[in-house]
């Protein structure tokens, strides 16, 4: 009984010990010396690994950014410039400020507005639909509303509005990743400037066919008339391949673009209701 | 009887106007000609608004190697150069014509007189072919004359013809070869002179016996042409599938037929070919199959290009009440249209048109790993795999799974017990994949 | 007219659907089930009928209650569930156990992994191997067959033919001594379904006529019954021609036991075997070395559902490992 009990533990320690030396070689052999300040900035970052740093990964970025020694050109969007701060700190480093973005939806072609003239039927992916028609409303730039954005959104700040059959962004979750970005088949979400109290003046549509064409689908399409262009004062507004595009850095928000335009394919975002014409002009140089 | 050994299935064939004599459809009183009928670049209009135009006369040439000329299907003065939804679902540009009488370009012989002899060289004939603007006329509209030319250090041995019209409903392969026998195996001998084949062997399925008949009869008249009676299976339509069903050879995968000395042309294409090259007139009229189980009076067309699909229909006895689904093209493999405007273009080898009920398709249940889809693809490829993949948004990775082979027959989709959307998912892998290759060259 | 839909092809569909092919291997049990109701009488009837409720009572319970989605038990699977339990327990099985083994087949085996088609491994053998290991004894308490008895419990119980064979070889007994002792039943009856069992094992007449009908509905095809059942048979005949004192003939491993059963309805069952046909071949031989390995080498005197169990486990690497033939992969020209 004795004998069977020594044999058994000293084959067993002795497989131990054999086990933890061919480990303990393997380990020397296998080291990867790592920068340690890689792990203290993966720590500082979100985590969410959602590539919208243009990295894949919270801690790929951290390596980066190590590598670089550098913060320009580094941007977590999830994180913001509080996240970036911090790293700044870690590193010794100068932080890049940069302005926080918002993904917007370029589409206002709403069930109502857009009126449904066929029916799809199949997978429910806005990439195969595209594939293979121009859409419910006919329009080939509108939105699809099948949602391949919110699917791709990880930090659910997208849901499709029953009513409309539009995306919503949320002004709160949105960490202008871009996931929805290259998930739309038609390009209609953009990363705009989120502006201050979220406000936001931008042009609610895609559709670069001729104005009537685009009409013809769609009461609120942008028919390329040109009015915003020639209304706006800061050469914010440009006109190409029938379709008016407000650059963010340029845009004041005076919100003049907005009334002028026919079809009110302008929308305007988290403004207080509309006052008295000085009134908004002087809002809008206060916020220059 | 031969067929093809790998999967296939074999749908309902309804062939509703088998018996249907192919008919003149009435000229359009407008007609829209899209800029692009054909694989490859769009043409560009070489007409303005304006212009009076003859029938047969150029009014959009080639662009480029893959593009195909078009002519006017109509005379008439052209309105004006506009977009209109086509078959691809999506806005075209389009020549439109309005139509005044019915004159046509001198140099069409316009005669029923058959022509037999075969006076042009190797040559001429690919330039006729080219400068008509002939492409396939079995739906995958290839320019003809691109297919015509054998590659270097490549030997075409067989010319396949394919007859089979293995899509249930589609008749107009079927009428043709009954009613331009004739003129059809004339363009045979037509492609095989140009291809410097001594064989040409015209694949035909069995539930069209009488075509087989009469054929067979006729082509004794011809040199090296032969009839291959088929049993009835889908896809046998599919070059691949064609040529193992009549010759017995596997074209390599992402090979083309040339790779095992075959070349593969349509029985519309060769009757095509046959007028071009004989009559000297363009492709601006095809034979169309107007059918479905709703409608009055399933029938078969002779329409020029350009025709809005709504007409054709309303010769057919009018738009049923409960027509859930217009489709251009077979039960299987055809297109959804989403507007009746739409154009009949080169490729228009049928309109199909099914009830609400028809059109609905089944819930989707939960895969029940039958392995039928698996069974019936005739690539041999496994379409519950890619679709799994694509679900899980890993399209990417079904490349390994030879998803490029895919034909899109629908086979899968169609067998599946559970209803899903097989193909739809295939189809969305191909396209990534198909992104990612193109990036990769 | 309303709007025209807009689909991507094919635009028509076939007319086999998953209700279709489960009530069409509901019907192929039917021969097998009325054997047992002939042979086991009114227990039978009972055993079958409290498995068939219980495995749709919970299928139904978990899917609106636990997962609350759809109900689907309409569409037959939950049924076939329920009678390849019965199939696989004595008509003796008091029903508690009956219902404690459908709550593992369904609940378990089927609905924790996501519901039909989902799961790795055939709902009603993991329902029957449960009770096996938990309750040996009723598991393996065989009534003896009567014609039309209406005993709800049969008082004479007895050994399968199989369990009958290990036993007296682990007493050193010969093949020919045990089969001479009269505790066999006649070849004839053990075609027939008149010997000890499981429910819907004893007859594989009745079985085999089921299997035809799944072929000729084209639910199964060949490749895993032929396969299993051949390999078993070879298996046991090269054995036998090596001793056969010690190894008992060929034929009698393939009328005794689950294997028919097994063969036809649970092997072939969709969701748990391999989708390619060389892939089913490869499962079928599989199923069949390791069913002869341990009606001869191991524990227990039965081996089917183990076999068919093990066997579901390696079919994603099967799935893996042998694709279909692809078109245009090997080139033969001429």
């Amino acid at each position: 009984m004795n004998q069977v009990l020594i044999y058994s533990v000293v084959t067993l320690s002795s497989l131990g010990i054999l086990a933890a030396v061919i480990l303990y070689f393997i380990a020397q052999k296998f080291k990867v010396i790592e920068d340690p300040r890689i792990d203290l900035i993966a720590d500082l970052l979100p985590g969410a690994n959602c590539g919208g740093c243009g990295y894949a990964g919270c801690r790929n970025l951290a390596g980066e950014i190590v590598k670089k020694e550098d913060l320009s050109g580094f941007m977590c969007p999830p994180g913001g410039n509080d996240t970036m701060k911090k790293i700044a700190a870690v590193l010794g480093l100068e932080a890049v400020e940069t302005e926080p973005l918002i993904a917007v939806i370029r589409c206002s072609g709403s069930l109502a507005s857009a009126q449904k003239k066929s029916e799809y039927d199949g997978v429910s992916t806005c990439l195969y639909a595209h594939m293979l028609f121009s859409g419910e409303s006919g329009c080939p730039h509108g939105c699809l509303g099948l949602g391949d954005c919110v699917v791709s959104c990880q930090f659910d700040a997208i849901y499709i509005d029953s009513e409309t059959n539009l995306p919503v962004v949320s002004n709160e979750k949105c960490v202008a990743c871009g996931a929805c970005v290259k998930a739309c088949p038609r390009s209609i979400i953009e990363l705009r400037k989120k502006g201050k109290k979220d406000r936001r003046i931008f042009v609610s549509c895609v559709n670069t066919e001729k104005g009537a064409v685009a009409r013809k689908n769609c009461k609120v399409a942008c028919i390329g008339c040109g009015k915003c262009v020639k209304e706006c004062k800061f050469d914010a507004i440009t006109m190409e391949n029938n379709i008016a595009y407000i650059d963010f850095n340029k845009c004041t928000l005076c919100r003049k673009c907005v009334s002028e335009c026919p079809t009110d394919a302008i929308h305007e975002l988290n403004f207080p209701p509309k006052k008295p014409k000085q009134e908004v002009v002087e809002q809008s140089e206060s916020n220059q | 009887m031969k067929t093809f050994k790998l999967g296939g299935v074999h749908p309902e064939e309804n062939k509703l106007s088998a018996d249907k004599a192919i008919e003149i459809l009435p000229l359009p009183k407008v007609v829209y000609v899209p800029f692009s009928q054909h694989l490859g670049a769009p043409s560009v209009p070489v007409v303005d608004k304006g212009d009076a135009v003859k029938v047969g006369q150029l009014i959009a040439k080639a662009q480029g190697f893959i593009s195909a000329n078009i002519h006017a299907p109509v005379s008439g003065k052209v309105a004006k150069i506009d977009s209109i939804i086509d078959s691809s679902g999506y806005r075209k540009n389009v020549i439109v014509i309005n139509t005044e009488g019915d004159e046509w370009d001198e140099s069409i012989d316009t005669s029923t007189e058959i022509k037999r002899d075969i006076l042009l060289s190797a040559k001429e004939i690919i330039d006729k072919i080219h400068e008509k603007g002939i492409v396939g006329m079995g739906g995958a509209t290839f320019p003809t004359y691109v297919k015509m030319m054998v590659p270097e250090g490549k030997k075409a041995e067989f010319l396949v013809i394919n007859g089979v019209e293995c899509e249930p409903y589609l008749t107009s392969d079927h009428r043709l070869m009954l009613e331009k026998g004739e003129e059809m195996l004339i363009g045979v001998s037509i492609l095989m002179k140009t291809l410097n084949v001594e064989k040409a062997l015209i694949g035909i399925e069995s539930n069209k016996m009488d075509a087989i008949n009469y054929l067979t009869v006729l082509a004794q008249k011809f040199n090296g042409i032969s009839i291959i009676p088929l049993k009835v299976m889908y896809p046998q339509g599919g070059e691949k599938q064609l040529i193992k069903s009549v010759i017995n050879r596997e074209v390599p995968s992402g090979k083309l037929p040339i790779e095992v000395g075959c070349v593969v042309q349509n029985v519309g294409t060769a009757f095509a070919v046959y007028e071009a090259v004989q009559k000297n007139k363009p492709l601006i009229e095809r034979v169309v199959t107007v059918t479905g189980k709703s409608l009055k009076k399933p029938s078969n067309f002779i329409a020029r290009i350009g025709t809005p699909i709504i007409e054709l229909i309303e010769y057919a006895g009018g738009l049923p009440e409960d027509t859930g689904k217009v489709i251009s093209g077979g039960p299987m493999m055809g297109k959804a249209l989403n507007s009746l405007e739409a154009p009949v273009t080169k490729g228009t080898s049928g309109i199909l048109i099914m009830t609400q009920k028809e059109s609905k398709r089944p819930e989707q249940l939960n895969c029940i790993r039958c392995a039928k889809c698996v069974e019936v693809c005739p690539m041999g490829i496994e379409p519950y795999l890619i679709a799994l993949y694509t679900e899980l948004g890993k399209a990417e990775e079904t490349e390994k799974e030879r998803v490029m082979d895919c034909i899109e027959c629908g086979s899968c989709s169609y067998i599946c017990p559970s209803g899903r959307y097989l193909l739809d998912n295939v189809r969305i892998a191909k396209s990534k994949v198909g992104y990612i290759i193109r990036n990769r060259k | 007219m309303g709007l025209l839909t807009v689909s991507g092809s094919p635009h028509i569909k076939g007319v086999d659907n998953v209700k279709k092919i489960m009530y069409g291997v509901v019907i192929a049990m039917i021969p097998a089930m009325l054997i047992s109701f002939y042979f086991f009488g009114l227990g039978a009837i009972k055993v079958t009928l409290v498995a068939i409720a219980s495995c749709l009572l919970f299928e139904f319970l978990i899917q609106r209650f636990l997962l609350k989605g759809k109900t689907t038990i309409n569409d037959g699977s939950a049924i076939i569930t329920g009678i390849l339990l019965s199939f696989n327990v004595p008509s003796s099985m008091p029903s508690w156990m009956i219902i404690i083994g459908s709550l593992v087949a369904i609940g378990i085996a089927k609905m924790s992994f996501g519901g039909l088609g989902k799961n790795p491994f055939n709902p009603a053998l993991v329902g029957r191997v449960f009770l096996l290991i938990s309750f040996p004894v009723d598991m393996t308490n065989w009534p003896k067959p009567q014609a039309f008895s209406t005993a709800l419990t049969d008082a004479i119980t007895g050994p399968t033919p199989l369990a009958i064979v290990k036993e007296g070889i682990s007493k050193g007994q010969t093949i020919p001594e045990i089969m001479s002792s009269g505790k066999i039943p006649a070849y004839v009856d053990m075609l027939f379904g008149n010997m000890g069992g499981s429910l819907g094992e004893i007859s594989t007449i009745a079985i085999l006529i089921g299997g035809l009908y799944l072929l000729f509905r084209k639910i199964i095809t060949w490749h895993i019954p032929v396969s299993f059942i051949g390999t078993t048979f070879v298996f046991a005949l090269i054995l036998w021609l090596i001793d056969p004192s010690l190894y008992i003939n060929p034929l009698f491993h393939l009328i005794t036991g689950g294997l028919m059963l097994g063969a036809v309805f649970m092997a072939t069952d969709m969701v748990t075997s391999p989708m390619s046909k060389t892939g089913q071949i490869i499962f079928g031989f599989g199923c069949g070395v390791l069913t002869i390995l341990i009606r001869v080498w191991g524990a227990y005197p039965e081996g089917v559902s183990f076999a068919i169990l093990l066997m579901n486990s390696v079919t994603p690497l099967i799935n893996k490992g042998f694709k279909p033939t692809k078109f245009g992969e090997v080139v033969k020209n001429g």
